[in-house]
């Protein structure tokens, strides 16, 4: 039991490390902004064709695909030492970590070969357009209809709306789930497209969040006109495609989000507390701040068991379905906590009344949307029930009632 | 990364599961549990000795096997699991390791080799009374090389041949072993909350005592013993966690009501998944004690605690509520889901409550962030 790499993977972290010392921006110039705008776009393509030519870009994909067949640790590696270097953020994580995968098992071969090295060297980008407002969790129930043109050539037009989709704003693709039979039970009536995000019949509204932030959008599809070509898999066989996605989706793994531990230790040694004495003295504090130490060096440590099992070449446990719960319910515990130790204070957000405290307060707004994002707390406990415990799945009311028919509440 | 058990080591863990699911059965425990004047199970107690499990981290030299601490952590792990009603933690992870960090060769030579062998139980007495033990509140105490005080409670105190006793000596705590089958020396058994694991009231009157490390190192040396207990014990709560999770499963799948399994309830399904959560983190904090435990790294100390804290936290957490999800039947003595609830106290308890960790954590966590 060692935290080493095997001496494969030191030798290929000194090649990459050394590649990055060559090749990586020096410094975020100008600043890079929250990585959804175009402001870092134009350094974001930059890195990342820099990457794909260098053979970084996708470092699992096979030859075949334009990457160079190596391994998720290798990947691993790279992120990490990637991640030493002041470099613009990652757009592209959606479509090359989801959509392309998804077109290059179910696109003909013309497809794949016009898509996907466009794709891999960050000259067009991908968003995922599954979300409805009709069906967040319920990703199956989707209303977005796709039909038949009257004119008998084959086309389909799309029209409806999807909701919470990262990058539609800047992307240039999408792959959409579309609904082509109301008459069939909820998964039995998808289709799924891809489409040109330029198309007219296509408008993006950002949301605007409760943090104050619009990181993701509202896609409406007004007879968006798609060819037959751009359907991906079989007709009405959409939900199997977006079972693909998603598979895809489940892999990407974050780390630690939102203040944590030691930023709170040091506010806490700074903040007065009860009776006067430093807020760091507080029982009731240093038993929170243990309980989330512990929890975040169990999540660390759990990555690394994961990572162990990637070094071996095995599929990693199903204990990295933890990360998320975890940490998103802490993220807004924590946050919450820092706000209440400032007492009345608490509530100024003013940058310059309240300089080292945007994080704690960043915390708090964003938690909720984390414990909601890809998954939401009570679906992610779900499938720790179902797929790693191996209880029984909730009953389903709708699995053989015809779409048309479901009860909608409205 | 390689930040798992070899397969050796996962070997033993698989053995020592076969080997205790047929020496320690419930049926076996419960023989401890219902009979207020059976301490321990003997017959386990050899057989695990001849096993050679008690002497698994002790040097050759010395007697033991001379593996090391990653193979003691797995068969802490099965241990727990069994809820073996043996004073394996008291021998092995407090006197064997005391003497193994403090011991002088004459010490080691004379003691190591006994434990190994199964021919010695051991004992750790620093509790006086209600409350933490404090350098202020100790009364114990050494003069002339005899000890005179009262320790409660002394988990193993009414079986053990040599214990651990934390008393003071000229003003200042030290550690000192005391023969338990010497003179000076009364026991009683006390009422506990674990039936299955005893425990006892030692009175010491001008009891010979020989010290066991520096003169004033008392509270300093249980300290360092309680870490690296705390890393064993945190794997027998991994144990025992994870086995309440897998009785809690089964009685789900089993139980209808309302006509349908009760583990198809999101609020069964959610329950267990909690539990599967926190017994993750702590199996992984526990992964990173064993890592730490046996590097002898200076990260022990905090590696210790976060395990004691994730450790204490899971089992509990696991065996209340197995209970829940068995519903009445679990609230029987005839069901084995209270040896869990109880052993999971008296493991959390043994070594110190985990609010005394946390706050051990957090201190050592303000060292390091000043230094």
């Amino acid at each position: 039991m060692d935290f080493n790499d095997s001496p494969e993977e030191a030798a290929y972290r000194a090649t990459a490390r050394a590649w990055l010392e060559a090749n990586a921006p020096k410094t975020a110039e100008g600043g890079y902004d929250d990585g959804e705008g175009a402001g870092s776009m134009a350094a974001s393509k930059a890195w990342q064709a820099r990457k794909a030519a260098a053979g970084y870009a996708q470092i699992t994909w096979p030859k075949e695909w334009g990457g160079p067949g190596g391994t998720p640790i290798q990947q691993v590696i790279f992120n990490q030492e990637e991640g030493r270097h002041p470099v613009p953020p990652n757009p592209f994580q959606i479509g090359l970590g989801m959509c392309v995968p998804t077109v290059m098992t179910f696109a003909d071969e013309a497809t794949k070969q016009r898509f996907v090295e466009p794709a891999l060297r960050g000259e067009e980008i991908w968003c995922q357009l599954f979300s409805e407002p009709s069906g967040g969790s319920d990703v199956a129930a989707a209303r977005t209809k796709a039909e038949k043109a009257p004119d008998g050539s084959g086309d389909w037009l799309i029209s409806g709306q999807k909701v919470w989709t990262t990058g539609a704003q800047f992307s240039d693709f999408g792959i959409v789930v579309t609904r082509t039979d109301p008459e069939a039970p909820k998964h039995k009536g998808l289709t799924m497209f891809w489409v040109d995000m330029h198309d007219p019949g296509i408008e993006v509204r950002p949301i605007h969040q409760m943090s104050g932030g619009s990181g993701f959008n509202e896609v409406f599809f007004t007879n968006v006109r798609v060819p037959d070509s751009q359907r991906l898999g079989a007709v009405n066989d959409g939900w199997r495609v977006s079972l693909v996605t998603l598979m895809n989706e489940r892999l990407a793994v974050g780390g630690p989000s939102g203040a944590g531990w030691a930023q709170f230790m040091e506010a806490a040694r700074n903040i007065t507390g009860l009776d006067g004495a430093p807020a760091i003295k507080d029982q009731a504090l240093r038993e929170k701040i243990a309980d989330w130490y512990v929890a975040t060096e169990g999540l660390k440590h759990t990555r690394n068991r994961t990572l162990t099992a990637l070094s071996r070449g095995e599929t990693p446990g199903p204990e990295s379905s933890i990360g998320k719960v975890v940490s998103a319910m802490q993220m807004q515990e924590l946050g919450n906590t820092a706000v209440e130790m400032l007492d009345q204070y608490g509530i100024i957000t003013d940058p310059e009344l309240a300089p080292l405290h945007a994080a704690f307060h960043a915390s708090l707004l964003g938690a909720p949307g984390l414990r909601i994002a890809g998954g939401t707390d009570e679906i992610l406990k779900n499938i720790i029930a179902e797929r790693v415990l191996g209880l029984p799945q909730d009953i389903r009311v709708d699995k053989d009632v015809a779409f048309k028919d479901l009860p909608t509440g409205r | 990364m390689n930040f798992d058990f070899s397969d050796d080591q996962k070997f033993l863990k698989s053995e020592a599961r076969k080997f205790l699911e047929a020496n320690s059965p419930t049926s076996r425990v419960r023989k401890v549990l219902d009979d207020d004047a059976k301490a321990y199970d003997e017959a386990l107690w050899k057989a695990v000795a001849a096993q050679g499990w008690l002497g698994a981290a002790i040097p050759e030299e010395h007697g033991g096997l001379g593996l090391g601490y990653l193979e003691l952590c797995v068969i802490a792990e099965e241990l727990g699991r069994a809820v073996a009603p043996i004073p394996f933690a008291s021998t092995v992870y407090f006197l064997a390791e005391a003497i193994m960090l403090a011991g002088d060769d004459k010490q080691k030579a004379e003691i190591l080799p006994k434990i190994a062998a199964g021919e010695l139980i051991g004992a750790i007495a620093t509790s006086e009374g209600p409350g933490a033990l404090t350098p202020n509140s100790l009364q114990a105490a050494v003069s002339g090389g005899k000890l005179t005080g009262t320790k409660l409670p002394v988990t193993d105190g009414d079986i053990a041949d040599l214990c651990l006793v934390l008393a003071k000596e000229g003003g200042k705590a030290g550690l000192f072993l005391v023969d338990l089958t010497g003179p000076g020396v009364t026991r009683e058994m006390l009422k506990t909350l674990d039936p299955t694991r005893d425990a006892a009231r030692l009175t010491f009157k001008d009891a010979p005592a020989q010290r066991l490390g520096a003169a004033g190192e008392g509270f300093a040396l249980v300290e360092q013993v309680f870490d690296r207990a705390a890393v064993l014990l945190g794997f027998e709560q991994c144990g025992g966690a994870d086995k309440c999770l897998e009785m809690a499963k089964a009685y789900a799948l089993e139980r209808y009501a309302f006509g349908r399994q009760i583990a198809s309830y999101q609020a069964i399904k959610h329950k267990l998944a909690d539990i599967y959560v926190k017994n993750e983190l702590a199996r992984s904090n526990a992964y990173y004690g064993a890592w730490a435990l046996n590097t002898n790294a200076p990260e022990l100390p905090v590696a210790a605690s976060a395990t004691r804290i994730a450790a204490s936290e899971a089992f509990w957490f696991a065996s209340k509520e197995n209970i829940q999800t068995h519903g009445g039947i679990g609230y029987t003595w005839e069901m084995d889901c209270h040896l869990y609830y109880k052993r999971s106290r008296q493991l959390s308890l043994v070594a110190g409550a985990p609010r005394v960790w946390k706050e051990r954590l957090v201190s050592h966590l303000e060292r390091r962030n000043a230094a």
